[in-house]
């Protein structure tokens, strides 16, 4: 689907396949914490499948993937303070 | 020579100058939402394990959250078939998953309030401890934001209603639609760092 802007937006049935993916890495997830055999590897897993969520939305459902490059700009500000926030906060407090 | 210039120039359709400008005024909102829920997350988790002999992420319910996720995650995809039906021309057909998307909000907010509840009754209240505190605080804000959604979605299913739906003018479903996703990319972020992360 062509939007106003001109750009080329995805299909419903990329939605459903998407939705599809989000619903199988969120079952994943649930799993994940009550497996004892991922317990080494429980923290950067979900931080992993966490991450994926958070990208596949952004990217197919945010139509940051389709649209201008300026709105990536703009949230990317957004995401790049709030880690320098995360960081110096963290380490303000020694919870590292 | 320079005014011929000027004048080969093809001019832009005013309603897509429009529609891009409101569109990066809602995307630099987002950017500074992020900031703000990403200083209460760096806040949660500074004083996770300050319980002060409260209760602490013991008493999280992680089915009944899990469920909660799982239909917050799924109004992301009713949402974005309300869009594509509006940017369609399909009126009727986006009400109806405009409708379906508030009721899922509405059912999360539901599954909050029933969790607050529970949480309060385990002894967890803002006042109880720091992880108390910013626990609520964190995840108060995020439904707050949800209940702000869930009214944007009512005025727009009212507004398409009664005939007045236009997308050129005040809050437009695609501009409703990226609010409601960035709720619901929070919650994903939420989900992980304060629930399963904890246990």
């Amino acid at each position: 689907m062509a939007t106003r802007t001109g750009h080329a937006h995805p299909t419903t049935r990329t939605y459903w396949l998407v939705a599809l993916v989000l619903a199988v890495i969120t079952a994943v997830e649930i799993a994940v914490p009550y497996l004892a055999a991922l317990d080494p590897v429980r923290v950067p897993l979900l931080l992993l499948l966490g991450g994926a969520k958070f990208l596949i939305v952004v990217a197919v459902f945010m139509h940051l993937k389709y649209d201008l490059k300026s709105y990536r700009f703009y949230f990317a500000i957004g995401l790049a303070g709030t880690f320098v926030v995360f960081a110096v906060v963290l380490a303000s407090f020694q919870a590292f | 020579m320079a005014i011929d210039a000027v004048v080969d120039q093809p001019l832009e359709d005013p309603s897509a100058a429009i529609h891009r400008t409101r569109k990066t005024a809602m995307w630099a909102f987002l950017g500074s939402e992020v900031f703000f829920f990403g200083s209460m997350i760096s806040t949660f988790l500074l004083y996770r394990n300050t319980t002060l002999d409260g209760p602490g992420a013991e008493i999280f319910n992680i089915p009944f959250t899990s469920a909660s996720s799982f239909v917050l995650l799924m109004s992301s995809l009713t949402m974005v078939l309300a869009d594509h039906a509006f940017g369609n021309g399909d009126q009727r057909q986006g009400r109806i998953w405009l409708v379906g998307t508030a009721l899922l909000g509405t059912t999360f907010l539901a599954g909050q309030i029933f969790e607050f509840t529970e949480f309060v009754h385990a002894g967890l209240t803002i006042r109880s401890s720091p992880f108390g505190s910013s626990f609520y605080m964190l995840t108060g804000f995020h439904g707050a934001h949800v209940a702000v959604g869930v009214l944007l979605l009512s005025m727009l299913v009212f507004f398409s209603l009664r005939g007045r739906y236009d997308p050129d003018q005040g809050m437009n479903v695609e501009l409703v639609a990226l609010y409601w996703h960035f709720v619901d990319i929070v919650w994903i972020v939420i989900f992980t760092v304060v629930y399963l992360l904890q246990i």
